[in-house]
């Protein structure tokens, strides 16, 4: 059941501008005597209402990523260098995150940036009733509005996410998994931001209610316009979802492009086997073996590139040079990081 | 597969001569001989009636019930009926996966037949003898059975070396072992594991390991028991997805070597497929269908088991319209309270083809052909092929038009 | 892990400060008689109630017994109860705790039961009754009454602790495998509490410590015998503090004030270590973390 809570507040932005332009983010944990680096010169570039996916497996430095995009990041992490610049809707000067402290982020945070957590349980209050925590929010960022007419605001935000308004005085154990996560949804998009970054927020439900969770991710996007960057170990789920994606792997993007191309021509040896890793549903079976090996210790990371040491189809020189992101194959945007798409284009091709 | 049991007497040569003739299984039959006429598990499958009949299934529950009593804040009970008249069947060498959402009562199967919980009705039946609850038999059962867990970092205790983890397996299982000859299976069960140099691992401490290497310590020491049966409770669901084929890929490889039976419990029904023969699917604590695997997936049989394949992602079904493919995918409801469970058939109140009779009385089993049956009413009823004809999306909305129609 | 541990600056004190002390109750009576020639029991005639001076670097007492030879003797009495009480009371409380959470159903009612009737126990008044009823009570016979009746809160502590270790699936992972109850408890569920163990042992110390002081103030003591307990209640009996004899009570109180204070530092170390959330920021972390931020990390 569909709940069509209202218009949307403005009309749909035109696709292809930026909402979050991300320059050489890196990312280090101070513990240890040597610093570790857990992103490295990450660069991306959000557009408004677009769903960016982010793949990785353990170790790849999604979750730093993450809480360097969203400012939420404790020591000992510390962003070392690069930008995060968010535009704004109202068209000023786009701000460099990175640089804005405690109270001046507070300002950002529900109404331009919000999160949704991998378990709803760690985003709702387990004393509070839901609709209490969402009359907080909604507050906070709106000190005219009323405690009723929060109350009621609360109401026609669960609706957004299929939940009944009566479920509004319940506490967040009441709920069932999927509507706890549903419910956080709703409360992260509760002061109409423009980027929603969520991380992994189906890993903790069955597949019926991720399903259903990203039917409503793609139908409020649609309707409200925020952009998202989708986080997850996942990638047949992105492949699904995302508009574009980026792999991670060791800390830095590897590979980035849109979904149809990641899918049907991986440049990278490591997106090639992770999309290999997934059997498939109904395709004839294959014998199929994932990627051999384990992710690099970032406290040691392998020389040259960090793939190498599980790479199939590693040559002279992987060892040795750092690949850079670089354009490859025929669409536009599509970059991959690989001294096999450096050398000769034509070698980028797959290998089953 | 059931000839050689006949000749020596013993089923626990039964599974291991179908191995392939390959060093590490010849090496491991070799022992299992040597280890014959002290092990008195041995002795005591040569009980005179046992060459008669080779009971077909290794491991059976037999319509076993779990029903949890909860105490609830103001001393009043609620019963939490998690698994009803579950039945489930594994022939020796045969890979059967359970799949259902989470509360379905899947893993709670699973613990009965490793036998952390006693069935509140039915019985677990190993090599066709119902198993008794002393705790002498317990250790028996458990030499034939193991559980691999879900969590790799929680199974090992991370105060062990690896070596001591098989060690203590081999010296509860095997007794007459020497420390040297202990030291080199050891060796032997690390490098089947494929965690080579087996000396390096088996310094080493569970911190120390990556999720996949620490799962491969779990199978090493559950096969060091040498049992006929795993039971994989989420096996790989924890482990970074570009190891999680190399971990099916092993579970299938003791199969074939060892004819090892495996009990696969998950929620992803593509790595069901790839790993197994057959496929039962729970819903709300029973059994809903099962079937050969390629039966139930191309054309499932009941509801439920169509809504949870059309909810799985597919890479393969490629990146394509991805309106249509969520299109009514926004209400897909939400598994039932298995306190007060619904009436009649426990999908009834999510499920677009109701009748009125699905919320009357439980479906009866419809057998299908080729060991494939489902428990539902469209089959009583001759509506079967409207499964093959939509989608549970589809169906959905068409009968919410049709409701709003009426009224 | 044992680095951690010692890197930790109140670790390092807490237990220089414990070792000192365990020094000085094994070999200070000696070095006290052999070096220095006193004997905590021997009256000096000539020399009653003096302040600290020469021939006696803390005084003497009534009797014209030295100050300084009866704390060092007094840490001998008052680590002998401290250690005997806490060991008693440890092992009673593992044996009593532990096997409670890790067999659960009735074994636990029934432990359970006993240590509940231990916690609500009016424990002061018990011990009175109990060592007025033992006549002749000697060092040995506080610490064991100590020990006895002190055991319930850690037992209570271990039980929960015990239970949660038991549900862990390593635990039910080598029940499986056919490990027996016992060795599952020894191998398996103790090494996880030999944190809590040593945490709950120390606090017990200082609480026997502290209790043989309290039952000696209150009399319940054997006059005979020397520890840092009857040296106060003989201050207290000749009334030292409206006499302004303080070196008769503060040597020996400071001296269980400092065994209290080492012992609750070194316990900071065992949460830490048990705890890492309470080591996330740690001084040295802080510092990196800023020099990093400062630096703009490493070239």
């Amino acid at each position: 059941m569909t709940v069509h809570a209202e218009k949307p507040l403005q009309p749909m932005i035109p696709a292809g501008q930026a909402v979050l332009d991300v320059r050489g983010l890196t990312v280090e944990y101070a513990t240890g005597a040597e610093p570790v680096r857990a992103c490295t010169d990450i660069s991306f570039t959000l557009r408004r209402g677009e769903i960016l996916g982010v793949a990785g497996e353990s170790g790849s430095g999604k979750s730093t990523l993450i809480t360097a995009l969203t400012r939420l990041q404790r020591p000992p992490a510390v962003t070392t260098g690069g930008e995060i610049l968010f535009h704004g809707r109202d068209g000023a000067k786009p701000v460099d995150l990175v640089t804005l402290d405690g109270r001046q982020l507070r300002r950002y945070r529900w109404t331009a940036l919000s999160i949704v957590l991998q378990s709803a349980m760690d985003a709702l209050n387990p004393v509070m009733r839901i609709g209490a925590q969402f009359a907080d929010v909604l507050r906070a960022h709106d000190r005219t509005l009323g405690k009723r007419a929060a109350w009621a605001r609360a109401e026609e935000l669960l609706a957004l996410v299929g939940i009944s308004a009566d479920r509004v005085r319940d506490y967040p154990h009441q709920l069932s998994g999927g509507m706890r996560q549903r419910a956080a949804i709703a409360l992260a998009l509760a002061c109409r931001p423009e980027l929603v970054v969520m991380d992994e927020p189906t890993t903790a439900v069955d597949v019926v209610m991720q399903r259903q969770i990203l039917a409503q991710v793609l139908r409020l996007r649609r309707e409200l316009g925020f952009a998202v960057v989708f986080v997850t170990h996942d990638l047949s789920l992105l492949l699904e979802l995302a508009d574009r994606i980026a792999v991670m792997y060791a800390g830095r993007i590897v590979e980035v492009g849109e979904a149809a191309a990641i899918y049907g021509a991986p440049k990278h040896p490591y997106t090639q086997g992770l999309r290999d890793s997934f059997p498939p549903l109904h395709a004839p079976l294959r014998d199929l073996h994932g990627i051999p090996g384990t992710p690099p210790d970032l406290r040691r990371p392998p020389a040259g590139c960090p793939f190498h040491p599980r790479c199939a189809r590693r040559t002279d020189g992987c060892d040795e040079r750092l690949p850079l992101l670089l354009p490859v194959g025929r669409d536009a945007g599509h970059e991959a990081a690989c001294l096999l798409n450096e050398t000769d284009g034509d070698h980028g091709g797959e290998t089953r | 597969m059931s000839k050689p049991a006949i000749e020596t007497g013993s089923t626990d040569n039964a599974s291991t001569d179908t191995a392939s003739a390959d060093s590490t299984s010849t090496a491991t039959r070799r022992a299992r001989t040597a280890k014959d006429p002290k092990n008195p598990k041995a002795a005591k499958d040569r009980h005179p009636e046992e060459p008669a009949h080779t009971p077909e299934y290794v491991l059976e529950a037999r319509d076993v019930s779990k029903h949890f009593t909860v105490r609830g804040a103001l001393g009043r009970t609620t019963v939490v009926h998690a698994v009803e008249d579950a039945t489930v069947r594994l022939k020796p060498g045969q890979i059967l996966a359970l799949v259902g959402e989470s509360g379905s009562g899947k893993t709670t199967l699973a613990r009965m037949l490793a036998r952390f919980h006693e069935p509140t009705s039915g019985e677990i039946v190993l090599r066709g003898e119902a198993v008794s609850r002393s705790g002498r038999a317990r250790r028996g059962y458990h030499s034939e059975v193991q559980l691999i867990f879900q969590d790799p970092f929680g199974s090992l205790n991370p105060m062990h070396r690896v070596r001591y983890n098989l060690d203590r397996a081999l010296r509860l299982h095997h007794r007459h072992l020497t420390a040297a000859e202990r030291e080199e299976r050891t060796t032997q069960l690390l490098e089947r594991v494929s965690l080579t140099p087996a000396a390096e691992f088996a310094a080493k401490f569970p911190h120390e390991l990556s999720g996949g290497q620490r799962q491969r310590v779990v199978i090493a020491r559950a096969l060091a028991v040498e049992p006929k049966v795993l039971l994989g409770d989420e096996p790989i669901s924890m482990l970074d997805v570009s190891i999680r084929l190399e971990m099916l890929n092993l579970l299938q490889r003791l199969r074939t070597e060892d004819g090892l039976a495996l009990l696969y419990i998950t929620h992803d029904i593509a790595s069901a497929r790839y790993l197994c023969d057959d496929i039962a699917v729970m819903y709300a604590g029973q059994m809903v269908e099962s079937g050969p695997k390629e039966a139930v997936i191309a054309s499932p049989q009941h509801p439920y088991t169509k809504l949870l394949i059309e909810s799985s992602p597919d890479p393969e079904r490629g990146v394509g319209d991805r309106e249509a493919f969520f299109a009514g995918a926004d209400e897909l409801g939400e598994p039932p309270s298995l306190i007060d469970p619904p009436t009649g058939c426990r999908f009834h109140p999510r499920c677009p083809f109701a009748m009125k009779e699905c919320g009357e009385q439980a479906p009866p089993r419809a057998e299908l052909g080729d060991g494939h049956w489902a428990k539902c009413w469209l089959h009583a009823r001759g509506r079967a092929g409207e499964l093959a004809d939509t989608t549970h999306a589809a169906a959905t909305a068409a009968r919410r038009e049709a409701l709003q129609g009426a009224s | 892990m044992r680095t951690v541990f010692l890197r930790s600056w109140k670790v390092r004190i807490g237990l220089a400060v414990l070792v000192f002390f365990l020094l000085l109750a094994v070999f200070g009576p000696w070095l006290t008689h052999s070096v220095f020639g006193l004997d905590p029991r021997a009256n000096d005639t000539s020399a009653i109630s003096q302040s600290p001076g020469d021939g006696h670097p803390l005084g003497t007492n009534q009797y014209g017994q030295d100050m300084l030879a009866q704390v060092v003797a007094g840490a001998r009495g008052s680590m002998y109860v401290g250690v005997l009480g806490a060991v008693v009371g440890t092992a009673i409380a593992i044996l009593v705790g532990v096997p409670a959470g890790f067999y659960g159903g009735k074994v636990d009612t029934a432990l359970n039961f006993v240590t509940n009737l231990f916690l609500v126990m009016p424990t002061l008044p018990l011990v009175m009754i109990v060592a007025g009823y033992l006549q002749g009570t000697g060092l040995t016979t506080i610490a064991l009454i100590i020990g006895f009746f002190g055991w319930s809160g850690g037992a209570r502590t271990l039980r929960a602790q015990a239970m949660s270790i038991a549900n862990r699936d390593f635990v039910r992972a080598m029940r499986m495998l056919g490990e027996r109850g016992r060795r599952l408890v020894f191998a398996e569920v103790l090494p996880h509490l030999t944190g809590l163990i040593a945490s709950m042992f120390l606090h017990a110390m200082i609480g026997a410590v502290m209790a043989e002081a309290g039952l000696a103030f209150l009399g319940i003591s054997d006059s005979s015998s020397i520890s840092w307990g009857t040296m106060i209640q003989g201050a207290q009996q000749q009334s030292a503090v409206l006499r302004g004899l303080w070196w008769w009570f503060v040597p020996p109180g400071l001296c269980i004030a400092l065994i209290g204070t080492a012992a609750a530092l070194v316990n900071f170390g065992i949460d830490e270590l048990a705890n890492p959330k309470l080591r996330a920021a740690r001084p040295a972390t802080v510092r990196r973390t800023k020099q990093l931020a400062r630096t703009g990390g490493a070239a």
